[in-house]
């Protein structure tokens, strides 16, 4: 939390010269392709409403192929509500939801993730009961066919496609830096060779995009700087698109192509990490509108 | 318990798990055909002394019984055990199995046609007549869709909202019998007299090749071979429910079993997965059914298939070791025994010893002692009597998680605290004090290691 602050007063080192927030678009990289079809993912005006609340506010997002892109705001900015809506868990009050330019709005969970959308999640949901292989073979359950008469007789087929499973799923865990602990039940896994595995399991679906909830929550420095190789090591061999939710400044910051600011449910700000550094906007969502700045005066 | 090294249980090579599959079956027809060798050949040629507790303890009718319980408490493990879905209306199967063996091996109704196919009667009988072999598929076949039919809609539903479901639909399937001597006009399955006389089991289409004498009737003096009927279709389940555990569905129950979710953000459909889980376990209860009305009662009637057969299936399971076919087997074992002749058998044995009345009243209180059984097991043996191996892992140990959280890091914040105090008591003879009065056996332990150096 402190790093976090340390970098947001960081930001605000270099005013931004202009007064009023600047118009905030989605960008589609490649002039003025088509942003459905030119993108991975693209959310299209999308909103939430739980009730009364408006948790998500009319906003639109895209992923381009091979990129990594941040989602970043305050506690409570619809960060994950939004990426909640993504994977389908929730459903839009508003909005689409385009997956490699097809409408998956009315698609259900499993079959999004099952056309390239796979997910981690913030507090970790391993299959703790599971041994990290088979953690990983369960996420390959929609590119499998055999069936119940098939695993029964155990055809050649079928053991085929087990013997190419299991090869993957090593394989995998060996790209992920725990190929050690194929046999190891996830509950017995450390911290981080869990979030290692998530990210194993995450990928055997074989997603074009990556979306990852807090990924380096509870790591060290040196483990973040691995931990930011690693993504684009993901993004340049396997094609895939990174979507990150983070809280620490300073991963986002180094590790992000685009970073995208909600605040209160609405998209504040959304560009470069150089942009969103001197974005008068986003700091003030970051560090409220004038008390803290007379505090930093205070200080310094 | 919460050492730093913790007990890691991983799951056995795949070298090992493929050895022991060849090495099950070996053992398991030894064991059947040695009972039935053992009823047969052996018992009746020992004095009345050696042969007469065994068969008072443990008669042929008995074990038959306890073979066909095992078939249906492997069914619901593959619903309870597997994929984790608490099923408490499992007697919906048996009934609907045992009925399709009434509709399919009897002459219920005045039917005017007769149909034999390979039937276990002769062919002047009226009625429709088919061999228990065919008759165990159509059943499963059968359960399997009811259990689809019940499934969709429900399993939709998690956790406890579920188990209501469920509860609800047993009892609505055995209401139906009940009343099914007039269902528009017309009677479906004799209302509450159900349908008798069912075909024994009979040798079907095997008699017909003349290999094996015709036999297996009803009477006693077969019930020896239905060791090896009982235990073929046993064999069967077991077979079943090893295999399809180890592959793609196996892997989606116990993903389900272990995190909803995070299974169907994994790619895996929810309520398919559980629908196949349920229609599997259905596919066993139509199996057990038709054994339990052609091979053990030779009748069925909606009495038979009331709430209290649903717990003992699930009580077979949860004190055998849900998820574990071999427990579930020995839960099986236990419990249809006890209920069918053990606490009789315990009553004579008391009575003879002590002069007690026990031999009536003690049947009596089946559910009682059962129940009790529970308890005892569920306080002191929570994982059941041979418990899965993951399950063991959860029950014994902390997670690595856990105990990070618990051991490691208590410890550092012990320390903590305690050097705060100690800076404190040197700083502040007012806190000092305070602190004394929270933690006298630091202050007191301060001092006297000063004193010493």
């Amino acid at each position: 939390m402190s790093e976090s602050l340390a970098d947001a007063t960081q930001i605000g080192g270099t005013p931004n010269s202009s007064d009023g927030p600047p118009p905030v678009t989605p960008v589609a990289p490649g002039g003025n392709a088509d942003p459905v079809t030119s993108n991975v993912l693209y959310a299209d005006h999308i909103t939430i409403r739980f009730g009364g609340l408006v948790a998500v506010n009319d906003v639109s997002f895209a992923i381009p192929p091979k990129s990594v892109i941040s989602l970043i705001g305050p506690n409570g900015a619809g960060k994950t509500t939004f990426f909640n809506v993504l994977t389908g868990l929730y459903e839009a009050s508003e909005g689409t939801v385009y997956l490699n330019g097809k409408d998956v709005t009315p698609i259900k969970p499993h079959k999004r993730a099952a056309m390239g959308m796979a997910r981690t999640f913030q507090n970790i949901r391993l299959f703790g009961l599971m041994t990290a292989e088979e953690n990983v073979m369960v996420a390959m359950h929609p590119h499998l066919k055999s069936g119940v008469l098939s695993t029964i007789f155990r055809t050649p087929g079928q053991r085929r496609e087990e013997r190419e499973a299991r090869d993957t799923a090593r394989e995998l865990l060996e790209y992920v830096g725990i190929g050690k602990a194929e046999g190891e039940l996830a509950r017995n896994l450390s911290y981080g060779d869990q979030r290692r595995l998530e990210i194993a399991r995450a990928m055997a679906l074989r997603p074009k995009i990556l979306l990852l909830d807090e990924p380096t929550a509870g790591m060290n420095p040196q483990e973040s700087q691995q931990f930011n190789d690693f993504v684009y090591r993901v993004r340049d061999e396997r094609d895939m698109s990174v979507l990150l939710i983070e809280h620490d400044m300073s991963v986002i910051m180094k590790i992000s192509e685009r970073i995208t600011v909600l605040d209160r449910g609405n998209l504040i700000a959304e560009g470069t990490p150089d942009d969103i550094r001197n974005n008068q906007t986003v700091i003030e969502a970051y560090l409220g509108k004038t008390g803290t700045r007379e505090g930093k005066r205070n200080k310094s | 318990m919460a050492t730093s090294t913790a007990p890691r249980t991983s799951a056995p090579s795949p070298s090992r798990r493929s050895l022991s599959h060849y090495r099950w079956p070996i053992g398991y027809v030894v064991v059947i055909v040695g009972l039935f060798l053992l009823y047969h050949f052996i018992l009746p040629n020992l004095v009345t002394q050696v042969s007469g507790p065994v068969t008072a303890w443990l008669p042929v009718a008995t074990l038959n019984e306890c073979l066909m319980w095992a078939i249906m408490a492997l069914g619901l493990n593959v619903v309870v055990g597997y994929a984790g879905l608490l099923d408490l209306g499992y007697v919906a199967f048996w009934a609907l199995g045992g009925y399709t063996a009434g509709w399919l091996m009897a002459a219920p109704f005045n039917w005017t046609w007769d149909f034999h196919l390979f039937g276990a009667v002769a062919k002047t009988y009226p009625g429709t007549h088919i061999t228990f072999w065919l008759v165990i598929l159509i059943a499963g076949v059968l359960c399997a869709i009811l259990g689809l039919i019940i499934g969709a809609p429900t399993l939709r539903l998690r956790g406890d909202y579920l188990a209501l479901v469920t509860l609800g639909f047993g009892e609505v399937i055995t209401q139906f019998f009940r009343n099914s001597n007039d269902i528009a006009g017309r009677n479906l399955a004799g209302g509450d007299g159900g349908i008798s006389i069912i075909d024994p089991i009979g040798t079907g289409p095997f008699g017909a090749t003349g290999l094996v004498p015709p036999g297996l009737s009803n009477g006693a003096q077969d019930n020896v071979y239905k060791i090896l009927v009982l235990g073929l279709l046993v064999g069967a389940c077991l077979f079943i429910s090893l295999r399809i555990r180890e592959g793609r569905l196996g892997r989606a129950w116990l993903a389900i079993r272990e995190d909803e979710l995070a299974a169907s953000m994994m790619g895996v459909p929810l309520v398919r997965t559980k629908l196949l889980a349920y229609a599997v376990g259905a596919f066993f209860g139509g199996i057990g059914g038709v054994a339990n009305a052609a091979g053990i009662t030779g009748a069925v009637s909606p009495s038979g298939f009331d709430f209290g057969k649903s717990v003992l299936v699930l009580l077979m399971v949860v004190l055998g070791g849900m998820g574990n076919v071999w427990g579930v087997t020995v839960g099986a074992f236990l419990l249809a025994w006890l209920n069918s002749n053990g606490l009789k058998q315990i009553g004579v044995q008391l009575d003879s010893w002590f002069g007690t009345t026990l031999t009536a009243t003690l049947p009596r209180y089946n559910y009682i002692i059962l129940g009790l059984l529970l308890v005892l097991m569920m306080l002191y043996r929570r994982e059941g009597l041979i418990p899965e191996k993951r399950t063991k892992a959860l029950m014994n140990t902390p997670s690595r998680t856990e105990m990070e959280s618990m051991g490691a890091e208590s410890l550092e914040a012990a320390a903590e605290t305690a050097a705060v105090e100690k800076a404190d008591a040197k700083t502040d003879a007012g806190i000092a004090a305070s602190a004394a009065a929270v933690s006298p056996v630091l202050d007191e332990s301060t001092p006297k290691r000063e004193d010493r150096s």
